[in-house]
């Protein structure tokens, strides 16, 4: 009898085990594409040439390991795209995040005319693919290009106008975003901030920012990494290495003149993800909590 | 501070918030707001606050109007049925955030928010956020910060409504001892009607954004002014029937299906005559009896104290209380007493009390 238990108990036990193993099997195997890319890259940038997974010198043989991909570092205008693809991003993540945490609040709380075909309006102007307004948005860059000193910041061929770009085509989904954190919150602490003597700015900022900061660090990552990744915007509006980015200086590689360097692409690549990278690392905690919900509570 | 709302009025398209309301409120008087869900209490208690704007009205405070004076300048202090504690601040900052606005001195900022944490029991909580506090506790942080400004004006809407039924009580007579000691004005939404008339001066009872009335509880009990009013205070509420008052060898006789019973002559005397009018009988006016108008057991429910049965006289049913251990059942044939030494006549059309 009791052995009989016994094993039926063990049974059961291993057959759970492997049940709520199996998840992880399944996430292991279907990451190895992943991680096979992942290890190609980093290979790659620091060999020769590869074969199939492996790095191979001049003769074909396993080995050649060289630093000449990386040598695009010494170029000074890598550090040049580089600063202005960080500028593009910074551009993104404080024009965004301000407007639209302004917008947002406003659409959410103040009742005034217009306010439902401004909603609709945005939404509409979200879903225009970027392709379809480059001719219409070179004309107003090469307008406010016009403008003195206004022109010089803002307008075509410059990396503000191209951020301007970006802050603009991303505005749509911003506003919708903190809207509808702010829609999320409670109307009483508003007025509890308003009763307790604090005018409407100061609630704004001292009560209700405070709980739309996971939200808002969303935002400006997303944003963050839309504006470094920014490839057809600063491709269109500028000209010349002075002003363009880490995209786009990477597209140069694979010219059509000559044969695309695939090592050395990996390596500008790799670069360009590195600040991405690193930055998840740091903030993978906090960017979890965002869907954990981090909005509530707020211990 | 004295309250007067003259003729306050809410409205949002064709939604009514308020409707018209006037009262006046004493210094240091406790009123309730009572009412069902939906009738205003809330909206009202704004207006005074000046989070809403009224529609149409005034708002005196001290017999000055103060439509147009914003919320931070009206020296009210608020609590609210969420709490609406500051999440992301700790227990102090929520208490100090009125006396930091004032630009109160650190020292003597410190000094009154410890005084009140200690008098609401919460000075040992000080370092903790909301999220760490138990339902009562960030209800006292809640009053705390109200009280912390020192404010003329209390304002309550539904504070002890998420709390659990033991807790609703001792709140309850906390809030009411603060209330005397530290002689505030206070109003007090509330739809639960014990918490109203245990607790205030006098009660404002409200329905579909119109006062209905506004006096003090044992008045409101004893002498409602309408239909709506005689139904909506008390509990188990005031049993109705639709009667016609004669006059019969000198005695004044109720009379519909089922009943007929004789009546004070000084109550009886306003409702002769006019036709069918409705009568009102509080349950405890109402008992078995060897004698009566009778009618079968329709509900039996056990309270603990008492039993609460339901009869039905002809086409009414009849609320009333039994000592518990009668052994009856639903089916039974029972007789009923009526005291009609206090029974209420109303109008059925005008629904306004015949007698007050
Ligand atoms: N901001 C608003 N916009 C439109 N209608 C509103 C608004 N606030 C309240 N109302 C309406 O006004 C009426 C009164 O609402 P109010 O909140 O004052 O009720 P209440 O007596 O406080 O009810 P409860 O006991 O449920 O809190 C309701 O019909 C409500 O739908
Ligand atoms: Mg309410």
């Amino acid at each position: 009898m009791t052995t009989t238990t016994f094993e039926v108990e063990a049974k059961s036990g291993l057959w759970r085990k492997i049940v709520s193993a199996l998840p992880y099997v399944a996430l292991s195997i279907s990451i190895i594409p992943i991680l096979v890319g992942y290890y190609w890259v980093i290979i790659a940038t620091f060999s020769y040439r590869t074969e199939g997974l492996f790095p191979v010198d001049a003769n074909g043989n396993i080995g050649g390991f060289t630093l000449q991909n990386w040598q695009f570092l010494l170029d000074p205008q890598i550090w040049r795209v580089t600063l202005n693809s960080f500028l593009i991003a910074i551009g993104m993540v404080i024009g965004v995040g301000f407007l639209s945490t302004l917008t947002g609040y406003a659409l959410s709380r103040m009742n005034f005319r217009g306010r439902k075909g401004f909603l609709g309006l945005t939404l509409v102007l979200h879903a225009f693919r970027p392709e379809l307004l480059l001719i219409a948005i070179f004309q107003v860059l090469l307008f406010i290009a016009g403008i003195p000193l206004l022109g010089k910041v803002f307008g075509f061929n410059t990396v503000g106008g191209v951020a301007l770009v970006m802050v603009a085509l991303e505005l749509p989904l911003g506003i919708w975003l903190m809207k509808g954190f702010f829609d999320n919150l409670s109307w009483d602490m508003e007025r509890a901030a308003l009763i307790d003597g604090a005018s409407r700015f100061r609630v704004w900022w001292e009560i209700i920012l405070p709980q739309v900061k996971p939200g808002l660090a969303a935002l400006a990552i997303f944003n963050f990494i839309a504006g470094w990744n920014a490839y057809l915007i600063p491709f269109t509006f500028t000209i010349g290495a002075k002003v363009s980015n880490l995209s786009v200086y990477l597209n140069q590689f694979s010219g059509d003149t000559s044969p695309t360097g695939w090592n050395q692409v990996a390596a500008v690549g790799l670069f360009q993800l590195l600040p991405i990278l690193i930055f998840f690392i740091f903030t993978q905690e906090t960017l979890l909590s965002i869907y954990g919900g981090g909005a509530k509570g707020g211990t | 501070m004295k309250v007067e709302l003259v003729n306050l009025t809410k409205r949002w398209g064709d939604v009514v918030g308020a409707d018209g309301i006037n009262l006046t409120i004493e210094h240091g008087e406790f009123v309730a707001f009572l009412g069902p869900s939906g009738c205003g209490k809330t909206t009202t208690l704004l207006m005074v606050a000046g989070i809403y704007k009224p529609t149409a009205g005034e708002i005196l405070f001290d017999g000055k109007v103060v439509n147009a004076v914003p919320p931070k300048d009206r020296n009210i202090g608020m609590v609210f049925q969420s709490y609406a504690l500051y999440p992301h601040m700790t227990v102090f900052q929520n208490i100090s955030y009125p006396l930091k606005l004032k630009k109160v001195p650190k020292e003597e900022m410190q000094k009154r928010v410890q005084r009140v944490a200690d008098m609401m029991g919460i000075g040992h909580l000080l370092d903790r956020k909301p999220a760490q506090l138990s339902g009562g506790q960030q209800q006292r942080v809640a009053l705390g910060r109200a009280l912390v400004k020192e404010p003329q004006l209390l304002l309550f809407d539904e504070p002890l409504s998420n709390l659990d039924a033991r807790l609703r009580l001792s709140m309850r007579s906390e809030i009411k001892r603060l209330q005397i000691d530290l002689g505030i004005t206070s109003i007090y939404v509330t739809h639960d009607q014990v918490e109203a008339m245990t607790m205030a001066d006098r009660v404002a009872v409200m329905k579909d954004g119109k006062l209905q009335a506004f006096s003090p509880p044992d008045e409101l009990y004893e002498r409602p002014k309408t239909l709506f009013v005689a139904g909506f205070v008390g509990n188990p509420p005031m049993n109705f029937f639709d009667v016609e008052v004669v006059i019969e060898n000198g005695e004044y006789h109720a009379r519909g299906v089922g009943i007929d019973l004789v009546v004070p002559a000084e109550r009886g005397e306003k409702a002769v005559g006019r036709g069918k009018v409705i009568m009102g009988v509080r349950p405890e006016h109402v008992s078995l009896a060897d004698e009566g108008a009778s009618g079968v057991i329709n509900i039996v429910e056990p309270l603990g104290r008492d039993d609460l049965i339901d009869v039905r006289i002809g086409e009414t049913d009849v609320q009333l209380l039994v000592e518990p251990g009668l052994g009856l059942r639903i089916g039974d044939h029972v007789k009923l007493h009526f005291d009609t030494e206090n029974v209420q006549f109303f109008d059925p059309d005008t629904e306004k009390s015949l007698l007050w």
